[in-house]
């Protein structure tokens, strides 16, 4: 059948045909789409799909899933694996039952991300298999592979997408929904209890399957390449191919790698005549920099972003591409004024507007530190705000208050989405509640995961007050206030009455986001 | 035969809604299709774009090159200036003549740089009202640019009714807001 999907949304269809019962995520740009597109089509599907707490949570139910003999996908974008760190590399120790598909996308180029992590390194890492596709029909194709070789190999496999794939359109062709796993209760203790004596029998299985993992990848039919003579060929993966054959339309020869761990004796086979080998990928310098070790050096030149041909930095496209293959760059139309930029903003009417102008005027020239976290509310950074000085990783402004607060910048202030907050902020306020630390954390509470597009969160209304004073905040110093201009003059003074409280209050800033409210949510 | 497609604006304006219609009029053709959309933060009242690649050939790159598009059509001014970088030489720039003022920007100035690039104007506000909604401005856009698609317009119609098959009224206010559009 012909489907028009998504890049993300071909891996879910991949997934589904490949017998899934269960997806789990946390939604996270750009892979959020994945999630998307099975929740709207669970029911279809027949599978069960659900938006988890944080990716941590996520991985850990796939793998129970997966456990239980079923097959399971979990997604999630690059910073997001970071959460799911622990799960993740333990998952590949104790080995797995279902097959287990962990699909993370990178974001080269940071287009809505932290930083541009290279997934790849973390594969290598667990000690997992990798596949890389370079557009949607290899996405579903590799997610119905990569479900039977993580059975085969009795390990998680990781997908590898980056944002020029999660998010690109186009049709692709598909085939029949296989059935799903039957439920297999039998409980592996010897595998799964990682204690040290059962850990240390699993780690070295681990070890000894890699030559298998190096096997399937050295026959696997996604890696092809085509062969030429000459001095110079290219080496590439992802997205990077698709710039590379849009330069050239081939004219190269050219090996184009889809699985990790490398296909090592295939690419030194094929590198064998050449003299110059310029290295495309997207992300760090990951193929580039195993390329050193895998062909001989001595006799010819590899290229690529360690050698600086290529920025570190950055996303490729098709211009950094068409320079590094040493073929002329059109020249643009030029245009001769300058260009007022438009960055994100809130949207009108948005409840966080109206709490940052109380937060502005309750904190006023006062030297009272605010650290910001993830999520639509990052955007008060900018002016004419300015009112959070940071935004390092989900569920962080908790502890970046609590901590400057100890070292004597008291109170200090943690503004944090409700989503985020149960993502990664509530061991940190138990910790504040229970030192009683001078410091207030805002939780702008819009009832909605709304960065992202909307998604449904999971503690809503009161039971966000039943949790914070379930964590050890006093309920005398749990504060629920309306962001609303009319509400302008008490909210500031309930925020100035806060801040002068020397101990730990939470102020739940509560009113629905403006797009779900559109959406007519609840 | 091989178009590439800039379609611009401000998220929300409905660019993704044009260019469905246009995937959905070159399948109509045989013709393969590559679109490279944005999600996520730039959603919020930031430039947003969609670059689409139409062919009768494999495509490769989700991204289209600088200076080889056919097409810029844009929702709004300053973001046709942004993306006309894209434009090859033989290429043509099709925008809206309304600014959208969640920013500030000097409009003449960027109105007069539009002319100067032999940009096309398009009053689609007003076109879109006449149409009987403010919401089909991207339908009078898409009539605007259907001479630089290489598409045929019957294809384009229908491919209108078939997107929005679901509400009839909507669908007939989008044709006349691209008929309006077509004639200029």
């Amino acid at each position: 059948m012909k489907e028009v999907v998504l890049g993300d949304e071909a891996l879910a269809l991949g997934a589904v045909h490949a017998g899934i019962s269960a997806a789990f995520a946390y939604p996270g740009t750009p892979s959020t789409e994945i999630t998307e597109f099975l929740i709207r089509h669970r029911e279809k599907f027949g599978i069960h799909t659900e938006w988890c707490s944080n990716e941590k949570t996520a991985f850990e139910a796939a793998l129970g899933v997966s456990f239980a003999g079923k097959r399971a996908l979990v997604s999630m974008k690059h910073v997001g694996l970071n959460v799911a760190m622990d799960a993740f590399v333990n998952a590949a120790v104790s080995g797995i039952k279902g097959g287990l598909v962990v699909a993370v996308a990178d974001d080269p180029g940071m287009h809505s991300s932290q930083n541009e992590q290279d997934s790849r390194y973390l594969a290598e890492f667990a000690k997992i298999f990798t596949f890389e596709p370079c557009n949607a029909q290899e996405a579903y194709d590799m997610a119905l592979q990569a479900f039977d070789l993580s059975e085969k190999l009795g390990i998680p496999v990781m997908i590898r997408l980056v944002t020029r794939l999660s998010h690109v359109r186009e049709s692709i062709q598909t085939g029949k929904q296989r059935g799903q796993n039957a439920l297999d209760t039998e409980m592996r203790l010897r595998d799964w209890v990682l204690l040290p004596g059962n850990a240390r029998n699993q780690f070295q299985k681990l070890l000894e399957k890699q030559p298998l993992l190096l096997k399937e990848s050295e026959k696997s039919k996604f890696n092809e390449s085509k062969k030429g003579k000459g001095k110079k060929c290219v080496v590439c993966a992802g997205n990077a191919f698709n710039y590379f054959m849009e330069a050239t339309g081939g004219s190269l020869p050219y090996f184009k790698v889809s699985t990790y761990p490398l296909p090592e004796s295939k690419i030194r086979k094929f590198c064998a005549s050449f003299k110059e080998i310029l290295v495309l990928e997207e992300g760090y310098p990951y193929i580039e920099e195993k390329m050193l070790s895998i062909v001989r050096c001595k006799e010819r030149k590899i290229t690529g972003k360690m050698s600086g041909l290529i920025q570190m930095a950055g996303e490729l496209n098709p211009e950094s591409v068409k320079k590094a293959l040493g073929i002329k760059v059109l020249e643009p139309v030029k245009v001769k004024i300058s260009l007022a930029q438009r960055p994100p903003q809130f949207c009108a009417g948005c409840p966080h507007a109206d709490l940052y102008r109380a937060l502005n005027e309750a904190k006023g020239s006062s030297q009272i530190m605010v650290f910001g976290d993830i999520g639509c509310y990052t955007l008060g950074a900018l002016p004419p705000f300015t009112a959070i000085s940071s935004c390092i990783c989900m569920g962080s402004s908790v502890n970046l208050a609590r901590g400057a607060s100890i070292a004597g910048a008291a109170p200090s202030v943690g503004v944090i989405g409700d989503s985020t907050f149960v993502h990664g902020g509530m061991p940190a306020l138990v910790e504040a509640a229970k030192h009683n630390n001078n410091m207030k954390l805002l939780i702008l509470d819009n009832s909605t995961v709304a960065m992202t597009g909307g998604q449904e969160t999971m503690v809503k209304g009161d039971a966000m007050v039943e949790l914070i004073a379930g964590l050890g905040v006093p309920r005398a110093h749990i504060k629920i206030i309306e962001p609303l201009p009319a509400r302008h003059e008490e909210n500031v003074k309930i925020l100035k009455e806060e801040f002068a409280y020397a101990g730990v209050s939470v102020i739940i800033s509560r009113r629905l986001c403006i797009q779900s409210l559109k959406k007519g949510f609840r | 035969m091989k178009k590439n497609i800039i379609l611009c604006g401000v998220g929300g304006q409905g660019i993704l809604t044009i260019s469905k219609i246009i995937v959905i009029a070159a399948m109509k053709e045989g013709l393969q299709f590559k679109q490279a959309e944005v999600h996520g933060m730039s959603q919020r009242g930031g430039s947003v774009y969609a670059h689409l690649h139409l062919s009768d050939k494999k495509i490769f790159s989700p991204i289209i090159p600088i200076g080889e598009a056919d097409l810029v059509l844009s929702m709004e001014p300053l973001e046709a200036l942004r993306h006309a970088h894209f434009l090859a030489k033989k290429g043509s720039l099709v925008s809206a003549s309304g600014k959208l003022p969640n920013i500030q920007y000097d409009e003449l100035a960027v109105l007069a740089e539009i002319k100067r690039l032999k940009g096309a104007l398009v009053d689609s506000r007003a076109l879109a009202e006449n149409a009987g909604s403010l919401l089909s401005e991207n339908m009078v856009l898409l009539g605007a640019s259907a001479g630089a698609l290489g598409l045929k317009e019957s294809n384009l119609e229908e491919a209108i009714k078939e997107a929005f098959s679901s509400k009839k009224e909507i669908a007939e206010t989008n044709l006349k807001a691209f008929g309006l559009g077509l004639k200029g």
